[in-house]
This record gives structure tokens, sequence and C-alpha cells, in this order.
């Protein structure tokens, strides 16, 4: 079982702001998914190599070039976020 | 105009040249179908009047002008809200992309679009695609059309909903653990989940990256065929796609070929009355003049483990883009966050689900300090034996023949509240993304009353002999 401190903690890395309620509900969840996943251990994994993925590709590159966009697709990009002003996004103040 | 429930891609094509009707009066017609069928199934989230119009008034025209036209030309579709599809809301019905309108086509949308695709509207999913059964979507539950107290299947449950309803004639979806094949599956119609890499990623909300695949939702393998021809290949938007191989010209005979039956899938956990209608179809294989050998892949047991290690850990990563500063307003006006981290706690608490909270945690704990090699690093082990045990399979036979899920569609409720239960609707699914291969699952009969289906898993980029076997089963 992990602990509450072990729930906020994560909670705290993952951006997600949670309730007492909610520590206590994902506490019993993630422990029971985290007991589940441990079955792992009965596998010999000695000597083998980690699959990331699983077709084989190499060091996939493109030519570093800025490609010149129209302003309309980039107005786009801009006018999704919620909140703008004179094309800037606006966010909390940070310090 | 035959039943419009029953109508096909290939049928469609030919009455369209043949002027039996036009794809503007089809379009109409589907459209009242989703007035009058969807306040029950609620397979879409946003329909796409004005875009199908158009695109199929073009298509009247150029049948007017004599022109020739692609076979997908003139057929109504939907697509996964997943996918994006340009200045149409783009939600992966999710909260916290509830107003964000797509910039620009998906790779796969845009390859519709210049093969003369009508887009009906799109699809409900569970949230960012993450679960079994479309219930973790945030705004509502697509109901089963062969039973409404049923669960479509997930995650692409709104696309094989309305395929089997006969309110799209196909439907794109994404898979990433069995999202296309299990709701085929529920809903009784084709689905292909391509070899990873064979179909762009470019416009697909992602979720587990390494694992994700687009494909279609078909009422059979003929038009699955079809739409992937359409849609796959090298897109240089998308790293992970890849030029795919010329296949050999082969002839495909059912004579002599081998297909493998794992026998860890048929050993325990499978209804035994849809284990009946699967041992059907076998049989008729064999008695086609397949050979059918038996075969083990002996870390299946490992396999869902595995998955829900390295899924939800590059979810973690995925979904950390969500900042409800970039790309759409999360409602919940009245949080009034002191800070930037404040912020992002409240906006992101308010704007995800439970699944994907769950999932964002779960991947969050095993990539953190400390854990990477208990957790993440050794799921990539486990995951090489995994690919290695099809590879060996592979040897013996051709193909694999396997359930799609251990029961049919579930009711609404059942499982919703033990997250574990539900994953292992997802069983026989989840080894075919680990090792990238391509499978196509295909109705074979009903059990309890609903559908069921078998699938085929074929070695990577043979996609063709799936289409090859799949036809045999349905023409025979």
């Amino acid at each position: 079982m992990i602990s509450k401190k072990e729930v906020q903690h994560i909670a705290k890395l993952a951006r997600l702001g949670f309730s007492k309620e909610e520590i206590k509900k994902f506490q019993g969840e993630l422990s029971s998914i985290l007991e589940y996943i441990k079955k792992l251990k009965e596998v010999d994994i000695e000597k083998v190599r980690p699959t990331s993925h699983s077709v084989s590709l190499f060091n996939v590159a493109r030519d570093d070039e800025v490609k010149k966009q129209r302003p309309e697709d980039v107005n786009v990009l801009i006018e999704s976020a919620p909140k703008i002003k004179n094309r800037h996004i606006k966010v909390k103040s940070i310090l | 105009m035959k039943e419009l429930k029953n109508l096909t891609i290939s049928e469609i094509h030919n009455s369209l040249i043949k002027k039996e009707f036009s794809a503007i009066e089809l379009t109409k017609a589907l459209f009242d179908e989703i007035e009058e069928k969807d306040k029950k199934i609620l397979a879409f989230l946003t329909l796409t009047e004005t875009m199908a119009f158009s695109q199929a008034k073009r298509i009247d025209d150029l049948i007017l002008q004599k022109k020739e036209i692609p076979f997908l030309a003139g057929i109504p579709m939907s697509v996964k809200d997943n996918i994006l599809v340009k200045d149409i809301k783009c939600t992966a019905a999710s909260k916290i992309l509830e107003n964000y309108i797509a910039p620009y086509d998906a790779t796969v949308v845009k390859k519709l679009k210049e093969n003369g695709a009508i887009i009906l509207g799109k699809t409900n999913l569970d949230e960012f695609a993450m679960g079994s059964s479309t219930e973790n979507s945030g705004f509502f539950t697509t109901r089963n059309p062969y039973d409404l107290t049923r669960v479509a299947g997930g995650s692409s449950g709104g696309s094989a909903a309305s395929v089997a309803a006969g309110i799209s004639i196909y439907s794109l979806g994404s898979d990433t653990g069995g999202s296309i094949r299990l709701p085929a599956s529920f809903c009784g119609v084709v689905g292909l989940k391509p070899t990873y890499g064979s179909v762009s990623r470019f416009g697909l909300i992602a979720f587990a990256s390494s694992l994700d695949q687009i494909g279609p939702l078909t009422k059979n393998v003929k038009d699955a065929e079809i739409v992937f021809e359409a849609i796959k290949g090298r897109d240089e938007m998308d790293s992970t796609s890849i030029r795919i191989p010329k296949p050999s010209l082969f002839k495909f005979e059912i004579k002599n070929t081998k297909i493998g039956l794992v026998k860890e899938y048929f050993e325990k956990g499978l209804d035994s009355e849809a284990e009946k209608v699967i041992k059907k179809a076998i049989k008729k294989y064999e008695d086609l003049g397949a050979k059918i050998e038996n075969i083990s892949l002996p870390h299946t047991e490992y396999a869902l483990a595995t998955y829900y290690i390295i899924a939800p850990a590059e979810a973690s990563a995925n979904l950390a883009r969500y900042d409800a500063i970039r790309y759409s307003q999360v409602k919940g006006e009245e949080i009034k966050p002191k800070d930037l981290l404040d912020y992002y706690l409240k906006k992101r608490a308010a704007g995800f689900g439970d699944e994907v909270k769950r999932r964002i945690m779960l991947g969050t704990y095993t990539l953190s300090a400390g854990y990477y090699d208990a957790y993440y690093l050794r799921a990539q082990k486990v995951r090489t034996k995994i690919k290695n045990d099809f590879e060996k399979a592979f040897k013996k036979v051709d193909l694999i023949l396997a359930p799609v899920s251990p029961s049919v569609a579930f009711k609404i409720g059942e499982k919703i509240k033990d997250p574990l239960s539900m994953y292992l609707t997802d069983t026989y699914n989840v080894s075919t993304n680990l090792a990238g291969l391509p499978a196509l699952t295909i109705p074979c009969g009903k059990a309890h009353n609903l559908p069921t289906s078998f699938q085929i898993i074929a070695k990577p980029f043979e996609e063709n002999k799936l289409f090859e076997l799949g036809k045999i089963f349905e023409e025979s």
C-alpha cells in the first residue's frame, strides 16, 4: 500500500490538485493497480534489451528549417488560448 | 435506396456513378437517420452538417461532369473525436478540451478529404481514449445499438456504434490497447488496428505514443481494406510512420495456410458461449483447408501489467501539455488560483476525469525517481519478451486467431467502479499493441444474443493477409 504522503507527492509532480477524499480514493486505487503490476517481478529479464518502440527506427531527422507560416494560421493557434493580450498568451505571475 | 443500414463503400460508389442517388441525397438520408437514432445511441459528440453538404455537393458536381471519382468520394463517414478535423471542435471527450477548435487536419483526415470523403461528425470516446466502454467520456456514455442498456465498448465506442447503427458508412478510430477492436467486437462491426507505423499519427491527440495507431471501423473486410489503403503511408509529419514495404505479389490460398491458436487465450476466462461461436469460425477455416496449430505465447499473463506501466507512463508525459493556458478555456470561473502552480493544480483537476487522473498518477509514479528501473525499464524489457514470443510463433504459423474480449458487451455501470476489472476487458488485445502487430476483428455470430468476434493477427505489414483471410470467412 502506498502512503497518503506519496500520493500527495505524486499528485504535485503531476500537477493535479486533489481534495483529502480524493487522495484517499487514489491511494486505494493506485495501490491495487500497483499490486497487480508487481507480477512483472516474476519475469526473468536478465540480459534482455528494453523495447521502447515496436518498429526499429534510428534517429529520424529532418533539416532544421524555419518554414514560413501564414499569419492567419499563427493567429488561430494564439487565439485558441483562453486569455490573450496583444498576441501574447496571458498567464498567472510566476514570481 | 437499399436499406441504408447495410450499404457498404463499394455499393455506394457504384450507385453514385450510376446516379441511382446523389451524394447530397445520401448525406441527407444519413443526417435524418442520425436525428432519429442518435438520441438513443449517443454516438456523436459533434455534427458537421455544413461541411458535409459542401463536400457532397462537390462530389455531385464531379459526377455530373462525368469526372472519375475515387472510391471513397461521396461516402459519408465519421471521425473519432481525438483526431483533428480543421475548424471543427476536437475534445478527446475531455472537459479540458471542451472548446478546442482544431487548427489543422490530421494527416488521415487530409488524405480522406483528398479522396472526397464526407465527414458527418465527430464520435464519442473514453476521455483521451482511456477506457473500454466510453463510460469515461467527459460528456455522456454511448449505447450499444444491439442493447441500449449495454456499453458499445471503447474507447472508439461512438465510432463502432455509429457504423453498427447505420449512421456512418464507416468511421476512423484509434487503438492503443484494443480501442478499435473491442468496440468493433461489442457492436458487431469490422475493425482494423494497423501495424504500428503504417498510418500517420499526426493530428491524433496522443495517448501512448509508442502504442497508438489509427484505423478504420467498417461493415465488412473489403471496406476496411479500402480505407486502410487510403490512409496508410509514410508522413514526414510523423517520424514514427514508415514507408511500407511493397507487398510481394502473392496469391493467398487458404489451403495449407497455417493458423495458430494461442493456448493461453483459450485456457481460462473466456465466456463459454463466445468460445463456442469462435470455435465454429475456426472449424470453418479448417474445413476450407487451413491448418490449425496450437501455439504458445508464454508471456501472455504479463502483457496487461506491462501495458499498464507503459501506457500510463507515456500518457502522463503526453498529457502534461494540458495546462488550461494554451488550448481551451476550462470551465469553473469560481476557481480563484493564487499563483501559477495553484492554477495548474486546480484547472487540471477540474478538466480531467477520474480515469485520466488515475493514469497520469500511475505514470508519474512509475517514472518518478527511484521507481523508473523497477517499473518502466522492467516493463520495457518484458515488452521485448512479449514481442519475441510473437516472432517465435510466426516461425511456426502464418497468422494467429484469437478472441477479442473475454465476454460480450457488458451492462452500463457494471465495471466502471472497479478499474482493474475494466482493464481485464482488453486482456487479449494489449499484446498486439506492445508488439506493434496488425490485427483485424471480424464479427462471427452471437453469444447471449449479442455480437461476438474473433481477431486475426499477422506479422508487421502483412495487413493484406488479414484482409484475404477475413474475406474468405465472410464469403463462405
